[in-house]
């Protein structure tokens, strides 16, 4: 590991300036925010990551879930991902979140992971994280590795020639499927982000994995109220029954009124190189009768275009019949 | 007939390793410490405790309800803090990547990975390792348990399976075998001790 300096900035405002001083706040970020560390310290010890400053935000009042003035709920960027996963109105009025986050990692990990951390959580691309091979998004211009190699875990939406690393998040998948906002204060001011626009495709650029400027600091998350009468339900699928990445995953808010779906919001996990919002499939479920074969053209809708890979082909049909098998639960649910 | 030299003074490989494992860690550690860390002022009024690393910093941890007041390299993770600065060698390095559950120990009352944490993350905390959970002649009802139940073969994940364990007993969790895997899904067993330890941890759940 490289060694660096390490800060606690007294406010926020000091952390924004003493971070807003790196040349980027993408990967290979000469300043990096710490709190839970789940990540950036496992990628430290690889040199993947080689920070040379430190600022810890733990102690930043940064820690708190409300309720906002609309009905929905604030959630802090340092909320530990466990203490969200059982926070009592995310158990009543955003199952699918809970459900996301208790399927991710283990419960050690899940009582350091913090919100915002989750947010920025990076690919498990073995070659990524491998500094003896060539990888676009660790060193721009060297090549894809996973293309011509190791791709079985890798992602079949939203890559391009330059990488196909799939976004690991469970947290996200659900953070999509509800329209969360994400808050950010930079050097310039606050501004909000909505969830969809967070996360970059790689394109030519896989480097840059978020619209975040150098300075920027995700202070929370907004969810939007809930809505009524929602069924909810996130399915993971893996290679073991815990502790493992997704192969798919899928995240579902559905409204179902006299048989009939009203309302649909469905993201994908383990599949896209950025959580996977599908307004396709959206598009393909609303109208539609609640029953099997519309949630199998929604999941075809949500499928169509994806790319496979040498290894990773089966992971098409997986991912149809994760979210068909998410859809018909939730339809089925109280 | 040869006499046997008294047991009481014949090295255990526990103290041998107490005595020798942090000033060679520490000659290892300074030797890899670059100058662009400007060394941190003297400002505790005692001598802390571990060896003297350029580009060393301060920080206080509570560890087992003792204070240490110690200096680090910034590097130091929690878990080579406790291993190799303070010489509590019961928390295990397994990976040292977050993926094997063997260096888990409680701060503030939750189990965390100790290898993906700064030591410096946790100034003024309250860290308790599989040391500060029981003694020899005085076990926690899991040690004991996992004594009763044959939780181990090898015992190298034995320390952190004890401490998430522990933990779990204050956590959420359903009543069945199913729950208790699940929660303890980090912790890894090479040795596929599973079935025993579910058992000892139901077991100490059971006499509540």
């Amino acid at each position: 590991m490289h060694t660096f300096k390490f800060v606690r900035p007294p406010d926020s405002q000091a952390a924004i300036a003493m971070a807003s001083r790196a040349k980027t706040a993408q990967q290979g970020a000469d300043v990096r925010f710490v709190a839970g560390g789940t990540t950036l310290l496992d990628l430290m010890k690889l040199n993947v990551e080689t920070p040379s400053r430190l600022l810890d935000i733990n102690r930043l009042p940064l820690g708190k879930i409300e309720a906002t003035a609309d009905g929905g709920l604030a959630i802090g960027a340092t909320v530990r991902n466990s203490d969200l996963a059982h926070y009592p109105a995310v158990q009543r009025d955003y199952p699918v979140l809970s459900q996301a986050i208790l399927a991710g990692a283990s419960a050690q990990i899940r009582n350091m992971a913090t919100t915002a951390g989750n947010l920025l959580q990076r690919t498990r691309c073995v070659y990524f994280r491998d500094t003896a091979m060539p990888c676009n998004k660790r060193e721009p211009g060297t090549g894809c590795s996973a293309i011509t190699g190791s791709n079985r875990m890798l992602a079949v939406l939203g890559t391009s020639d330059q990488c196909i690393a799939t976004n690991p998040s469970d947290m996200c998948v659900a953070i999509s499927a509800l329209e969360a906002t994400v808050h950010v204060q930079g050097p310039k001011g606050k501004r909000a982000i909505a969830f969809s626009d967070f996360h970059l495709l790689p394109g030519n650029t896989p480097n840059r994995e978020t619209v975040l400027e150098s300075g920027d600091l995700i202070t929370h998350v907004t969810l939007p109220p809930p809505v009524a009468g929602s069924k909810q339900v996130y399915l993971k699928l893996r290679d073991r029954a815990s502790y493992e990445f997704a192969l798919a995953s899928a995240a579902v808010v559905l409204t179902v009124m006299g048989g009939k779906v009203t309302r649909a919001r469905i993201a994908l996990g383990g599949v896209g190189t950025k959580p996977w919002r599908s307004p396709e499939a959206e598009a393909a479920l609303v109208g539609q009768t609640a029953e099997g074969a519309s949630f199998r053209k929604a999941a075809e809708a949500a499928m169509n275009g994806a790319k496979p890979q040498s290894e990773n082909g089966f992971k098409i049909e997986l991912a149809k019949r994760c979210l068909a098998h998410a859809l018909q639960t939730a339809a089925a649910s109280g | 007939m040869r006499d046997d030299p008294p047991s009481r003074s014949k090295p255990t490989r526990r103290t041998f390793l107490r005595s020798t494992g942090t000033s060679a860690a520490a000659a290892f550690v300074a030797a890899r410490v670059t100058a662009s860390v400007p060394p941190a002022p003297e400002s505790s009024p005692e001598a802390p405790e571990g060896p003297n690393i350029e580009g060393a910093v301060s920080v206080t941890l509570r560890i087992n309800g003792k204070t240490h007041a110690l200096r680090v390299d910034p590097r130091t993770s929690l878990l080579d803090c406790l291993r190799e600065t303070v010489a509590l060698t019961g928390t295990k390095k397994g990976c040292d990547h977050g993926q094997c559950g063997a260096c888990t120990v409680h701060v503030n009352g939750r189990r965390v990975l100790s290898c993906l944490s700064l030591a410096l993350l946790h100034d003024g905390e309250e860290i308790t390792t599989i040391e500060g959970l029981g003694a020899p002649d005085a076990l926690h009802p899991m040690q004991a348990a996992f004594l009763a139940h044959d939780g181990y073969q090898c015992g190298y994940c034995t320390s952190g399976q004890i401490m998430s364990a522990v933990a779990l007993l204050k956590e959420p969790c359903g009543p069945d075998d199913a729950a208790v895997k699940e929660l303890m899904s980090g912790n890894i067993c090479r040795c596929g001790a599973y079935a025993n330890i579910v058992a000892a941890i139901q077991q100490v759940r059971k006499n509540g």
